[in-house]
């Protein structure tokens, strides 16, 4: 008795699914607006963030990010008719998530370009996917040499990578910190190996100890002794700063009183903030300019965000700037835009920028900062 | 593999290790105490030591903590951020066994379910914390909190109130005041732990359920108030552990739980998963033997010699090293 | 009084266990070219907007081959496995050094490799703690799994924490284009502009690799039938459900848990190794304990002992997270307390394996009876 009801049932499931399927048409062809419009800005792009904006990173992403608004803000205000809408994706600078978001951004049309993304590690899983979609990036952040070695013709970095900051840091420790047994201690992230395995090479037999943390550690007393145990005068820690406020402390808890000398990685107000006393004297180095003393861009950016410009703030500015150029110009679309980037050659606020044959920027001023007062207060111009 | 620099520094590796074991010895108790009872593994303990961190730090940046507090206000705030912690963490030890383990206990569920549903507690506890900036902004109350919500995935500091004071010397290494403070402090709770479970009335009922609940409920003790006792206790250590943990390091994150609780775990059953001085000497075994491992193999290892420590264990001695459970405890 | 000839009301499960033979075959058929078509479909309320629909589809291929290698070992020898994610970085880490790291095999190649390794890891594994108590095992799995993430961590021969990119790929046969539907206008048409070829194994179009994803979940859920109703499967039983007994009836438990121990240690290794392949990227972050417990919670959400029941557990673990993406900071405080929910709420699981529902029918009728009721 119930056979048939449910032959019934079954059989009327499937002539609705046919009427449904048989109302398909097909799409007329979306083709994007072709090549350039008629001399004009091209209106309704996008451009996009890529990076951590929240999660134990954000710190570093969100002094980029804002850096990138600024910019599409400025252009708006001049082309309200217009306007770039300016997408903020948050990849929490996890390798992991960094596919999915950049996925996202490929799927978009209207996402002609990709300011970041933020770290080396998620640049790594992420970038290999924007090559095939053709998707042109400027990473203000990234500085693992071996990103711009892949061959992916997308790529474009507009600040030194670690092979130029490694021989730099070393050049702190012996003639600013005047180390004569300097240490190094490196995370396990794709940046701090690389840039502390540089300032290695570069300090050569003067290294009296090297030692490894992992990220997400919060309990450096092993290291805390073997520092103690070398004797070092001056310690070198390649990651970020989540780790490296922590370290510092227990340095100094455990009664250490050399140089602490960090990285780019490092450098955010959180570090400052949880290290507190601990990190006065602090010496950084950063391929990035003292965005507060470039006085256009710091008194505007105080004027939005009401804070000092942070880390890869100016990088991440001229970076935008360079996309929007391109949107003024009238390209709306991915292949015109990424020779327009690759061919650029123009004045941006922290470098003349341009780029060499495999996306390297022509100009890599590297900068030395010390923690005074709470401060990150620039002190010379390294290269 | 570099046995010469754990010689010649033996007495800091070993003390400082001691200080990271007690940490560990206190949050296993609590793993080793509902395993005794409930015969589970009580994964959401990991997050009831958490709060009891942000418990100790929000009342001292409360207190208006810095640099510059004179030593007794110092050592007042220091007091109340102990005893913050030890009732966040027995709160919130409470809540669990409330919400993620009763109502699964009374329907006589598999094990295994109850498990889940600590670890889909835990997920929940641990992302609160890391949201809380979301949670007070939906309440209007962010900027009245600002201090304490901030960024908050971000490190949370303890401000630097105290200064460690070198107290004695050993071997070559200075024994500050604080590691003084973290041994000897989960010295004095595990003793009065031990002792409250062997000689008070409470403490027989906690015994009697864990050797068999049927005989004791015939006996007339409450199985439900036992269990949550159980819990307490074991929260009112956690927030203990937490108090010195974060004096020890400075600083606590949303996210601390997780791997230190995995780790206290491995404490209690190294040490004999139910026997309370089990717990002990697991975590002050695991503590020291992570920072001679980091010595020897380099400090990336330190996890890893944990972990191979607790498999070998139990390959070779399933019971742990002092092996009695709970239950049989000698009276 | 009732009279004699009411029957007792069947449940939906029961209904379908009486079809024809011929009339489920075809559902099933049916039901595996919906879930071949259903990326290309995609459907408006299930496709996710945040991410690569494709890519989330995969994702839930492999969570379940992976439950359904972890029911092996959790639902039906009983076994309490927390480190299950150990065999699965295991299949993947071979993959990535054989196709990329230290050679350039081809990837069809080194799956068989990748598997045989993941199972003797299972049997390395298994021969010593076995003879452990149920609990005590959870915890050496869980220290296993995570011994193994660290060594990868800290070894350079395995990439380290950099990890191992550019992974090889399952080789392209370019046949023909398949259209997606477009249903931005309300009505399904056809989107001539968004494509995915037969079978190119890109990095964007993750379509492809679901396919082939679904076609090894597929044919282990052939394998599993084929076992589970085998003597292998009713010596599992045995021993789940009373070891001693079943040591007394002559069942040598140890080899057949062994033996589920590697079989789980396989399936976890074949997902791992097309998790690799697709992902084209890993690193000691793609395999951390709470991956582990992810596993463990699709097994017992779903129903620990029943294949179907656990791939809806693993379809809901993978999916509802992308599902909400744009709630993408309260996404694991809501999965938390939707484990909290579901394991108070239906602790036997979603779709509870038929002793379970048999038992508790008869727990409902034995209480029936004491309570004088008629029947």
């Amino acid at each position: 008795m119930s056979r048939p009801n449910t032959f019934a049932r079954l059989g009327a499931v499937a002539a609705v699914a046919a009427l449904v399927l048989s109302a398909c048409g097909t799409t007329e062809d979306k083709t994007p607006s072709a090549g350039t419009s008629n001399g004009g800005p091209a209106c309704g792009e996008k451009l996009a963030f890529m990076g951590a904006l929240t999660g134990p990173a954000a710190g570093l992403g969100i002094a980029a990010v804002n850096g990138a608004e600024l910019a599409v803000d400025q252009y708006n205000e001049k082309h309200a008719d217009c306007k770039v809408e300016f997408v903020k994706s948050d990849s929490q600078s996890d390798p992991k998530q960094a596919p999915g978001v950049a996925k996202s951004l490929i799927d978009d049309d209207a996402v002609i370009g990709v300011v970041g993304p933020l770290f080396s590690g998620e640049s790594e899983a992420a970038d290999p996917l924007f090559n095939e979609a053709g998707m042109p990036l400027i990473t203000a952040s990234a500085t693992k040499p071996t990103l711009s070695e892949q061959g992916w013709t997308v790529f474009h970095r507009i600040l030194g990578n670690d092979e130029t900051q490694g021989p730099q840091v070393a050049k702190v420790l012996t003639d600013i910190a005047k180390a004569t047994k300097p240490y190094t201690i490196s995370d396990d992230s794709a940046y701090g190996q690389f840039l502390t395995g540089a300032t290695d090479s570069a300090l050569g037999d003067a290294l009296v100890g090297h030692d490894k943390i992992a990220t997400g550690q919060t309990d450096f007393q092993a290291t805390v002794t073997k520092v103690l145990d070398a004797d070092a005068d001056a310690v070198f820690f390649g990651g970020y700063y989540p780790e490296g406020e922590l370290l510092i402390k227990q340095l100094r808890a455990g009664g250490w009183k050399g140089t602490f000398v960090v990285p780019d990685g490092v450098k955010d107000n959180e570090y400052i903030k949880v290290a507190g006393a601990a990190a006065e004297g602090t010496l950084v180095t950063c391929p990035c300019v003292p965005g507060d003393t470039i006085a256009a861009f710091a008194d505007a950016y105080r004027a939005k965000f009401n804070e000092d410009p942070g880390t890869y703030g100016p990088e991440a500015y001229d970076a935008a700037n360079v996309f929007l150029a391109g949107i003024e110009s009238g390209i709306n679309e991915r292949s015109a835009m990424n020779d327009f980037v690759t061919n650029y050659d123009g004045e941006g606020v922290s470098k003349h920028v341009a780029f060499d044959e495999h996306g390297e920027s022509a100009e890599i001023p590297i900068w030395a900062y010390k923690v005074e007062d709470g401060k990150y207060v620039a002190l010379k111009q390294l290269a | 593999m570099d046995f010469d620099f754990l010689f010649r520094n033996f007495a800091d590796l070993t003390i400082t290790g001691l200080a990271l074991g007690s940490v560990y010895a206190l949050v296993a108790l609590g793993y080793t105490m509902v395993y005794g009872v409930l015969q589970l593994i009580n994964f959401a303990h990991s997050e009831v030591f958490m709060y009891g961190t942000m418990a100790a730090a929000f009342a001292v940046i409360a207190l208006g903590g810095a640099a510059t507090t004179s030593t007794g206000a110092a050592i007042g705030m220091l007091l109340v951020a102990l005893v913050a912690a030890m009732l966040v963490s027995g709160g919130v030890a409470l809540l669990v066994e409330r919400f993620a383990y009763r109502p699964l206990l009374n329907r006589n569920a598999p094990k295994l379910v109850a498990l889940i549903s600590a670890i889909g507690m835990s997920f929940f506890l641990a992302e609160a914390m890391g949201l809380r900036d979301k949670i007070t902004a939906w309440f209007g109350l962010d900027d009245n909190l600002e201090p304490y919500v901030g960024r908050a995935r971000n490190v949370v500091p303890l401000p630097d109130v105290v200064d460690p004071v070198g107290v004695f010397d050993i071997g070559g290494y200075t024994v500050t005041s604080i590691d003084l403070l973290v041994i000897g402090g989960a010295l004095v709770m595990m003793v009065g732990v031990d002792q409250f479970i062997r000689r008070s009335r409470l403490g027989r009922g906690i015994r009697s359920v864990a050797q068999d609940p049927e005989s004791a409920a015939l006996m007339g003790v409450n199985s439900t108030r036992v269990v949550q006792l159980t819990f307490l206790i074991g929260g009112l250590m956690a927030g203990a552990a937490a108090f010195l943990y974060i004096l020890r390091i400075g600083a606590t994150r949303y996210d601390v739980g997780f791997i230190l609780g995995v780790k206290a775990f491995t404490a209690a059953v190294l040490g004999g998963i139910g026997n309370l001085r089990g717990a002990l000497a697991g975590g002050l075994i695991l503590g020291v033997a992570e920072n001679w491992g980091s010595a020897v193999f380099g400090t990336q290892w330190k996890d890893v010699v944990a972990f191979v420590l607790l498999v070998l264990i139990l390959m070779f001695r399933p019971t742990g090293l002092l092996g009695e459970a709970l239950g049989k405890a000698r009276a | 009084m009732s009279t004699a000839t009411t029957q007792p009301r069947r449940t939906f499960g029961q209904r379908i266990e009486a079809m024809p033979r011929w009339v489920k075959v075809a559902a099933m058929v049916l039901l595996a070219l919906f879930f071949y078509a259903l990326p290309v479909l995609e459907p408006p309320f299930i496709s996710t907007k945040g991410s690569d629909f494709g890519a989330v589809m995969f994702s839930v291929a492999t969570y379940a081959l992976v439950a359904l290698g972890l029911n092996i070992v959790v639902g039906y020898a009983g076994l309490l496995d927390l480190g299950y994610v150990g065999f699965y970085a295991i299949g993947a880490y071979t993959v990535g050094v054989l196709t990329s790291e230290h050679a350039h095999w081809p990837f069809l190649l080194v799956v068989p490799i990748a598997v045989v390794a993941a199972m003797v890891s299972g049997i390395i594994l298994g021969a010593p703690t076995l003879r452990v108590r149920g609990d005590y095992l959870a915890i050496v799995t869980l220290g296993f799994g995570e011994i193994i993430r660290l060594v990868a961590n800290n070894t350079p021969w395995l990439g380290e924490a950099a990890g191992i990119n550019q992974i090889g790929r399952p080789p392209n046969v370019t046949l023909f284009d398949v259209p997606h539907l477009d249903w931005s206008t309300g009505s399904p048409l056809v989107d001539l502009n968004d494509k995915t070829t037969f079978l190119k194994f890109g990095i964007s179009d993750q379509i492809p690799y679901y396919w082939l994803a679904l076609t090894v979940v597929i044919i282990v859920l052939f394998a599993d039938r084929l076992i589970k109703d085998s003597r292998v499967g009713r010596a599992w039983e045995a021993t789940r459900e009373d070891e001693d007994a079943a040591e007394l009836m002559g069942v040598p438990t140890f080899k057949f848990k062994l033996l589920a121990f590697a079989m789980g240690a396989f399936v976890g290794g074949l997902s791992g190794a097309l998790y690799a392949s697709k992902a084209a990227f890993i690193n000691p972050e793609s395999f951390v304990l709470i991956l582990s417990i992810l596993f463990v919670a699709a097994v017992v959400v779903g129903g620990q002992g029943n294949r179907w029941g656990v791939i809806v557990g693993a379809a809901l673990v993978a999916y509802l997270p992308e599902r909400f993406r744009g709630f993408e900071e309260w996404r694991i405080l809501v999965f938390g307390l939707a484990l909290m929910l579901l394991a108070t709420f239906r602790p036997e699981g979603l779709i509870p394996p038929r002793r379970t529902v048999r038992a508790r029918q008869m727990e409902q009728e034995i209480e029936a009876l004491e309570e004088g009721e008629e029947l």
